[in-house]
């Protein structure tokens, strides 16, 4: 037992020992729905392995099974737990793969979004002037039609440029670039209203006098301290995303019915409503609004949490 | 004052410009309009000469102008699909729109008002956490599952019986977890009251207004939380306020306080936010509308897609670019007049 590791805690004990921990330990919406996030994860990731069957694999699919109802409902097959949709695949396995499109759909756009959002708003923070006046307009205007609107134009004109074909072909890329180029000014505004606070702080003035470069103060002194409220923000735009998704697919701008996320198994299920079988549609459309759920509640504790100013009520 | 007011216009004017030199970028580099008017069997010579007689040789600027010209005057083509003016086509569809929307914002605020007031007012309270509970699921249903669960429960029916039907009460609470369906969901049926030119409307008869209620439910029901959220958040800040406090005080009855002293001031954000949300609103007509086939200009949109209907496209994203800029414009010009405090030229503190 060495002075050292009294006087600086190891990484790891300093975060056991931090506030988010302890304030999580003391919310059990927030470990119910992290829980949850986790579960819904973990299928999604591990799709291959937990799936009855492959939903991608033409040959393990009976157009003879299709659309059974689910085992808790009159002639169901015990085959399928969850039933099956319209081409016989087992909802489950379809679910379990959709998750996973939905995931790394809203995880990619995110950091997408991230990415362009953070560069801007630093560089808008920090070197003002007319690029700050330029570059904040930019994202007021984008703003101003909703992000939404934006992607659905998007990907409208992507589609009308490139045919059908080869937008399914790409559907995950196409969909993490169209809302991540829809949302990027949520995290520029952010980002940059933080910088304006720390830009100036002694530390940078500090940092500025040594001769650093704007480019290290940027990303290497200020950005750290920007850290928690970009945080905050990424969660509830994963919900956001993956909402923008689900939309995207619904309306036929997003992904393939055969490769589908949840939103295309609400669009494909759609159409066998009216002659009864709801859970085609239904149960996919639990799981997104469950997924969304927790991601969107998981955000207002962080929230909390991270910035009590920013707290209302 | 004034120069506050030429600002936002010329801002507007600048947004206008991008949008419509985007449009005319997507129009002419998407398909060739020679194919589509005289098809496969003209050779290549009369070809040409229609190019040029069109003057679609001419550079990018000349062309421009012309397009702008036109959009100017109205005219912007002929739709591939229905072989009639964009703008006739958009007139026909945009009634519909409108009385969606128009419907949705009277259920947004005929109910947003009283349950964020309420929810401010008292905040402890376990109907108050109710209404909270529910307003974030709300949020997380995106508005096409909303559509289609409410399409499951009041058009289509729910026959959930799980309690024995032997007993009274087994039966009556079968009765209450079943639904009846029959609602109407699929466009705008056919008792339409006509009003002028192509507005046909749902508003004046029993039976139209059936077809209203689930797709103006629907649309509303994304709105409608952000906007109790929004109240009841205002409403905590201004009851924190001294002049809230000193009309207590004066002895003035609590319910006149609320409504009346607090209410205005709470309002003034909400109406702001509400102005930027109805151009918002725009983005979900168009998955509501698919959902109920509602024939309005978001199915229009979608249905040009699919048909590569380039010109309609090209005037529905000019035609929504300018509500959008409007209502922008107007909310930042009211919110100006009326709250004297928002800087009006911008200049930096």
């Amino acid at each position: 037992m060495t002075t050292t590791t009294a006087t600086t805690p190891s990484r790891w004990k300093r975060f056991r020992n931090s506030y988010l921990v302890y304030s999580f330990k003391r919310d059990w919406i927030a470990q119910f729905c992290l829980a949850i996030f986790l579960c819904i994860l973990l299928g999604a990731v591990c799709a291959p392995w937990l799936a009855p069957m492959n939903p991608y694999d033409l040959t393990q699919i009976n157009i003879l099974n299709s659309e059974l109802p689910p085992i808790w409902v009159d002639g169901a097959d015990a085959l399928f737990p969850l039933g099956t949709d319209a081409q016989g695949r087992d909802l489950l396995s379809t679910i379990l793969y959709g998750a996973r499109v939905s995931l790394i759909i809203g995880f990619g756009a995110v950091m997408l979004q991230a990415l362009i959002g953070v560069t801007v708003g630093l560089l808008a923070g920090y070197l003002g002037g007319r690029i700050d006046a330029f570059l904040m307009r930019l994202a007021d205007i984008q703003l101003s039609f909703s992000t939404l609107m934006v992607a659905i134009i998007v990907g409208a004109l992507i589609k009308a440029v490139f045919g059908g074909a080869v937008y399914s072909d790409y559907a995950v890329w196409l969909l993490v670039l169209i809302i991540g180029l829809a949302e990027w000014p949520q995290y520029a505004r952010t980002v940059r209203a933080s910088v304006l606070a720390e830009r100036s702080k002694e530390y940078v003035d500090a940092a500025r006098v040594m001769g650093y470069r704007d480019r290290r103060v940027m990303f290497r002194h200020i950005l750290p301290n920007t850290l928690s409220p970009i945080f905050v923000i990424s969660t509830v735009q994963i919900a956001n995303a993956i909402i923008s998704e689900a939309a995207l697919s619904f309306l036929g701008l997003g992904m393939p019915e055969t490769q589908p996320s949840l939103g295309s198994l609400i669009k494909s299920g759609f159409d066998y409503l009216q002659s009864g079988s709801w859970w085609i549609t239904l149960i996919p459309g639990a799981v997104l609004v469950v997924l969304v759920l927790v991601v969107n509640l998981l955000g207002d504790w962080l929230r909390d949490v991270m910035n009590p100013r920013l707290y209302k009520g | 004052m004034i120069a506050f007011l030429i600002k936002r216009l010329m801002h507007a004017f600048v947004v206008m410009f991008v949008i419509s030199v985007i449009s005319f970028a997507i129009q002419s580099n998407l398909g060739d309009p020679i194919q589509q008017m005289v098809g496969q069997s003209v050779p290549e010579s009369q070809r040409a000469e229609l190019r040029e007689e069109l003057g679609l040789n001419d550079s990018f600027l000349v062309q421009y102008g012309r397009f702008a010209t036109n959009a100017l005057q109205g005219d912007f083509g002929y739709s591939y699909f229905f072989n009639e003016p964009t703008t006739e086509v958009i007139q026909r569809h945009l009634p519909a729109t409108l009385e969606l929307v128009i419907a949705a914002t009277i259920i947004i605020v005929v109910f947003s008002v009283p349950i964020g007031v309420y929810c401010a007012i008292r905040p402890r309270s376990a109907l108050s956490r109710f209404f909270m509970s529910v307003s974030i699921i709300g949020i997380s249903i995106p508005v096409f599952l909303t559509a289609i669960m409410l399409i499951q429960l009041f058009a289509i029916g729910v026959d959930f019986s799980p309690f024995p039907v032997d007993t009274g009460w087994g039966q009556w609470l079968n009765g209450v977890l079943s639904t009846e369906g029959g609602m109407p969901s699929y466009g705008r049926g056919n008792d339409l009251t006509h009003l002028f030119g192509t507005w046909d409307s749902n508003f004046f008869s029993l039976d139209g207004l059936t077809y209203l209620v689930l797709p103006a439910v629907s649309l509303a029901s994304i709105m409608l939380p952000l906007f109790i959220r929004l109240i009841r958040a205002e409403m905590l800040e201004v009851l924190q306020s001294e002049y809230v406090k000193f009309a207590t005080a004066k002895g003035i009855s609590l319910k006149r306080i609320y409504f009346v002293h607090a209410l205005k001031n709470t309002m003034l954000p909400v109406i702001t936010v509400g102005g930027v949300q109805l151009g918002t609103m725009v983005a979900y007509t168009i998955l509501t509308e698919t959902v109920f086939q509602w024939p309005g200009m978001g199915l229009m949109f979608l249905e040009a897609i699919q048909r590569s209907d380039i010109p309609l496209i090209v005037t529905y994203l000019m035609i929504v670019g300018l509500i959008f800029v409007v209502t922008n414009t107007l909310v930042d010009l009211i919110y100006g007049l009326v709250n004297p405090t928002v800087k009006l030229t911008g200049k930096p503190a």
